[in-house]
């Protein structure tokens, strides 16, 4: 089922939920909302499931305008964060509940049920009530009634936000894989980028009830268009620094300070040309710590990651994070040389804090 | 001192602990005494002098404040009242009054109205919440005084005199129906207990669920009978039981509105009888004794009818151990 979604906005009162909203969703898509808490994601998928009335705007299921189709008739199945089991029933009643209410015969439900059970591998818990399962568990189930009348539409929200990283892990990889199998359109909200990431096949970023981007995830990594994009994609976040990009006889330079870093004229044109002070930006794993780096700090403090150390490096007034190998065993109070790797540096405007580099 | 001794002996960290223990210990005891005195002397003692009274035939011509002069009869009064020719009608009064008001007012139209107002704006529920703990809030005696007025006979009466001005017949509609009015009055009453008790189980339901009903394509009316309903059964049961026990023991509204007329004992319930009986007897003659015994009957009615809904409700699964431990 293709979604489009036109000039959306959700107001409460004064409060704004969504404002503006305008994003396409194809048939068979996975889409998700990506974005701080608060921005409206909820409100969009909500408003998307029939429980809010838009304000303004048009959504469409298809060619039908569904304004103001009820919910039961959006065909829509939603799994929440919290997950929403009838306490009161036991996991097949649960499950069973959305064709209950289609009044579909009592031998096709059962049927249907312990299809879907098996497939979620819930299959002995039938019996039991949701109090009696654990959080990975009660998910299988939220996911199995949200499946279990075929819907056009698949709605989640955060629906990983309350198991352990390990079970995320899994449950991330079913998701994606049930939903690639069944071909079922998708829009999972979420606030942890790894799972947009890793899920998506593209990602509507959001801030402040408006949305920002809307890409493939390896665009918004490598081609953020906004300011907030480029800081909110990717983790650990990408370095931030005030500088001015300047040019003599074909050579490029973006300085801040002491600090001197030459460029490349595909990263150096743009924000030369829009002259001025610039917000450039650089994620850490193009930093390295290297002999011939372009500039000297002190590293302030070093955080294990495991894999790898994370490091806060400061050179005069700017702070750094960078990713270096274990091995190399680094020390808070070592002084060290940075590399930066400035073909994957990214330009903003401090203004519009919109991309020097990457248009529309 | 031997070896073993020492080996017996409580080690000081210990003596300290069951120290401290005892302490909070004392000092529960003592944060429950207040209550624990105001009960003993307003409800066990009187109790027992009811209890007391109910076995002697103390009235207004040998009365006597001395307990100890009173004259024990056993369970006399309490053979009179069986074979009291209308004991079996107030009996029968008091069923249909507690059943029939129950049923219609404190639990069904309390659900109605925390239904309705739950399901439209959040203010415009508040207010129409509020206007229904009018009549609890009201003095009785102003509340009945206004229901009179509205009823009362041509020409005084509020609705006869629009009956009037239509055209038809006036009534005397305390008179011609006076259990509508009695279970009517009550009712608006009884109404708010349980509105307050249901509003707050219905918002306490979390509102994802609440979601994912309609969203797994349940109309509003199927969200009620299939996820509201069976989610504040415990609510609905302790309004049930409570407001039983309640009802059988109200007796100020009616002994205003009709002091269980009109003729014999027509809206007469055991509490008012009870009260006539010991306090405001027709012929100045107070009965304390026989009294007694009738408010005794309806404790020990009120007593099995609180064990049984306990049983049959099973209560006890709702009693969690206590969260807070105290160490
Ligand atoms: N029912 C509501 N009434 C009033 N304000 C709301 C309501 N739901 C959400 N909001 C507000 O709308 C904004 C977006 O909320 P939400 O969509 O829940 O954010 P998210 O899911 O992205 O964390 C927030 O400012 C929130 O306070
Ligand atoms: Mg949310």
């Amino acid at each position: 089922m293709e979604i489009r979604i036109d000039n959306l906005t959700k107001k409460f009162g004064d409060v704004v939920g969504v404002e503006d909203l305008t994003l396409h969703i194809d048939d068979g898509e996975f889409v998700a909302f990506l974005g701080p808490s608060g921005c409206g994601k909820t409100t969009t998928l909500l408003t998307l499931a029939g429980i809010y009335k838009p304000t303004d705007g048009l959504i469409r299921f298809g060619e039908r305008v569904v304004n103001t189709v009820q919910p039961k008739d959006r065909n829509i199945g939603m799994v929440f964060q919290s997950y929403a089991l009838y306490p009161h029933m036991t996991i097949f009643q649960n499950i069973a509940y959305p064709l209950k209410l289609k009044k579909t015969p009592k031998n096709v439900q059962n049927e249907r049920v312990r299809q879907v059970a098996n497939v979620m591998g819930i299959g002995e818990l039938l019996d039991r009530r949701p109090g009696q399962l654990s959080g990975g568990q009660q998910q299988r189930v939220a996911l199995g009634r949200a499946l279990v009348k075929e819907p056009d539409v698949l709605l989640f929200d955060e629906p990983l936000s309350n198991l352990d990283a390990r079970l995320r892990l899994t449950m991330r990889g079913e998701i994606k894989h049930l939903q690639k199998n069944l071909g079922i359109t998708s829009i999972y909200v979420t606030h942890d980028q790894l799972e947009a990431m890793t899920m998506a096949d593209r990602i509507a970023v959001m801030n402040r009830g408006r949305l920002q981007a809307f890409d493939a995830p390896d665009e918004l990594y490598d081609r953020p268009k906004t300011l907030f994009v480029a800081g909110f994609v990717g983790n650990p976040p990408m370095n931030f620094l005030n500088v001015s990009v300047s040019q003599s006889n074909g050579h490029f330079l973006a300085e801040a300070e002491t600090i001197q870093l030459p460029l490349g004229a595909d990263r150096g044109e743009p924000p030369a040309r829009h002259g001025g002070a610039v917000v450039m930006g650089i994620r850490p794993e193009d930093i390295q710590i290297a002999a011939d780096g372009d500039v000297t700090g002190e590293i302030f403090v070093v955080e294990p990651l495991g894999r790898e150390d994370l490091i806060d490096a400061r050179v005069g007034e700017h702070s750094f994070i960078l990713l270096a190998d274990t091995e190399k065993q680094h020390r808070a109070g070592e002084s060290v040389s940075l590399k930066f790797d400035m073909t994957q540096a990214q330009f903003f405007d401090p203004q519009t804090e919109r991309s020097l580099l990457w248009h529309h | 001192m031997s070896e073993s001794d020492t080996k017996a002996k409580p080690s000081a960290a210990f003596l300290q602990s069951r120290r401290n223990a005892l302490r909070s210990y004392l000092g529960a005891y003592g944060f429950m005494a207040p209550a624990g005195v105001l009960v003993i002397i307003f409800f066990l003692v009187p109790v027992a002098i009811v209890l007391y009274l109910s076995v002697t035939n103390l009235a207004s011509s040998n009365f006597t404040s001395d307990l100890a002069r009173m004259e024990f009869i056993g369970l006399k009064n309490y053979e009179t009242l069986l074979n009291d020719q209308f004991a079996r009608k107030i009996f029968f009064n008091t069923i249909f009054y507690v059943l029939v008001t129950l049923s219609i007012f404190n639990v069904s139209l309390a659900l109605v109205v925390s239904l309705l107002t739950t399901h439209i704006d959040r203010s415009a529920g508040f207010v129409f919440r509020a206007l229904w703990i009018l009549p609890r809030i009201t003095s009785p005696v102003v509340y009945i005084l206004i229901w009179k007025r509205m009823m009362a006979e041509a020409p005084f009466g509020i609705l006869n005199q629009f009956n009037e001005l239509l055209g038809q017949p006036t009534y005397n509609y305390v008179s011609t129906n006076p259990w509508v009015f009695v279970v009517v009055v009550n009712g608006f009453i009884g109404v708010s207990f349980g509105m307050i008790i249901f509003t707050s189980a219905i918002e306490s339901i979390p509102k994802d669920l609440l979601n994912a009903s309609l969203v797994d394509g349940s109309s509003r009316m199927q969200r009620i009978r299939y996820v509201i309903l069976p989610l504040i059964r415990w609510p609905l049961l302790f309004v049930v039981t409570y407001q039983t026990l309640s009802l059988l023991t109200s007796f100020v509204e009616i002994q205003l509105l009709t002091d269980g007329g009109p003729g014999l004992y027509r809206t007469e319930v055991w509490s008012l009888t009870a009260f006539h009986r010991a306090l405001s007897n027709y012929f100045g003659n107070a009965q304390w004794g026989y009294g007694s015994a009738f408010a005794v009957l309806l404790v020990m009615i009120g007593v099995v009818l609180a064990v049984i809904y306990m049983r049959v409700f099973r209560f006890d699964e709702l009693v969690a151990e206590p969260r807070v431990e105290a160490l």
